[in-house]
């Protein structure tokens, strides 16, 4: 018996099973996809950084794939104080952001010092019909250099062409006066358009640093 | 039958394995996917309780993943009011006491209907406070009673930014004479710097008499 048919004898039972020596990390490295496989939640599509970024796009990767999509913001820095985080969405993979979301906008908040804690409605943060604006869904957030705004962003059926897309947020934000902003907007793009791109921005300057990550949830 | 023979039943034609040439055993040694995209929650700690005075998680928060989340099962305190409530530190530090700044409001709904609000509730909130963060308030002892929720941490090994978070939970909250679903939302931020490696939780009161918290690290 030659070496390599010897060893490779020693990799399996007398049944001809696959011993764990015979497999190892290296071994599956080719492998993109564990489609029998349960347990997994949600797909990394695309992490982007930004750094001094006007905007941060994804302009691929949604579409009939997943219904449901999750965006997520890790600490996500501004340029400037006192801004609002924004998202706007595409029909024509990022040529022009121009849907009109409609959203509802409320906040908990707490201050550092003394200010109190409240919870109430913002009708300067929430959007109508035809507004023309893009989607707020933080509250003044400051530019400290410990500041930042971190959450998540779901987006329902984005490719479907018979309903308007859902979208709902959660962000926790430290406020440029420093308070502890928890900010909830939930909405709809008013079109039955196929949206294939989102764009996040700040109202005024650049996304200085954070990282934004895009997932399709499993199975939806 | 040889391992030839064996082995030869195990293969087509084509010299590609057959499912029956392999089982769990075959890929035990496998801890990772390096071709299969990231996404997963990956559980990197279980701890439950057994009326514990504290659950520590001490290790696997680090840089990396970018967010961390703690699912939190059926917790049952051992004490009628107390609170379930979490604290993180630095390093191999054990005192617990970060300073802490966060919001608290809940929505109410008792079970004979007599109640139904939501508020924003201060004084179970803090203001760069140091004491331990109040998540599941004045939970119910009675045997049948579970408390569950779940709270992320966003990027806890920056230097750069505080660590914020965001919580959500449903409690069995004590209530004389009709007791109340509560759900729970909190948010906030550690006021640190410095990296968070471990996160205690713990009962206001008497012990941690069950339940199951674990950490998973978001890919």
């Amino acid at each position: 018996m030659g070496a390599i048919t010897r060893a490779a004898a020693n990799n399996f039972t007398t049944s001809g099973v696959i011993l764990p020596g015979a497999i190892n990390n290296t071994t599956v490295a080719s492998i993109s996809q564990l489609t029998q496989v349960a347990g997994k939640t949600q797909t990394l599509i695309q992490s982007q950084t930004a750094s001094s970024s006007s905007a941060v796009s994804f302009t691929t990767g949604i579409d009939s794939t997943y219904d449901i999509y999750k965006f997520e913001f890790i600490q996500v820095h501004p340029a400037s104080d006192n801004v609002q985080f924004r998202h706007a969405a595409s029909t024509n993979g990022g040529s022009a952001y121009d849907l009109n979301p409609i959203l509802s906008f409320f906040e908990a908040e707490n201050h550092e010092g003394s200010d109190g804690a409240s919870l109430g409605y913002i009708t300067g943060h929430d959007n109508a019909n035809n507004s023309g604006d893009t989607a707020k869904f933080t509250y003044n957030i400051g530019n400290d250099s410990d500041q930042s705004t971190s959450g998540e962003m779901w987006l329902f059926g984005p490719s479907d062409s018979t309903f308007v897309t859902q979208f709902m947020t959660t962000m926790i934000t430290t406020h440029n006066a420093d308070y502890s902003k928890m900010s909830f907007t939930c909405g709809y793009y008013n079109h039955a358009s196929d949206i294939d791109a989102i764009q996040f921005t700040m109202s005024s300057g650049n996304i200085d640093a954070g990282k934004i990550k895009l997932y399709g949830i499993q199975g939806s | 039958m040889s391992i030839a023979a064996s082995l030869a039943n195990n293969l087509k034609t084509g010299a590609v394995f057959k499912r029956t040439a392999v089982n769990n055993t075959s890929v035990s040694s496998v801890t990772s996917f390096a071709g299969v995209s990231a996404g997963a929650l990956t559980l990197l700690a279980t701890q439950t309780a057994s009326s514990s005075a504290q659950l520590d998680f001490t290790s696997g928060i680090d840089s990396t993943y970018d967010s961390y989340i703690f699912h939190l099962n059926n917790m049952h305190l051992a004490t009628d009011q107390a609170h379930v409530q979490f604290q993180a530190d630095t390093g191999t530090n054990t005192n617990y006491n970060l300073t802490v700044t966060n919001t608290y409001f809940r929505a109410n709904h008792n079970e004979d209907d007599s109640l139904a609000t939501v508020s924003i509730d201060a004084a179970r909130d803090q203001s760069q406070g140091t004491g331990f963060i109040q998540f599941m308030s004045a939970v119910t002892d009675e045997n049948d009673s579970g408390s569950s929720g779940i709270i992320r941490i966003f990027g806890p090994s920056s230097t750069t930014s505080v660590k914020p978070f965001l919580g959500v939970c449903n409690c069995h909250h004590h209530n004389p004479g009709s007791d109340v679903s509560r759900n729970i939302s909190i948010g906030g931020y550690f006021n640190t710097t410095t990296a968070i490696t471990r996160f205690r939780f713990n009962s206001s009161s008497g012990n941690i008499d069950a339940g199951v918290i674990k950490l998973y690290g978001v890919s």
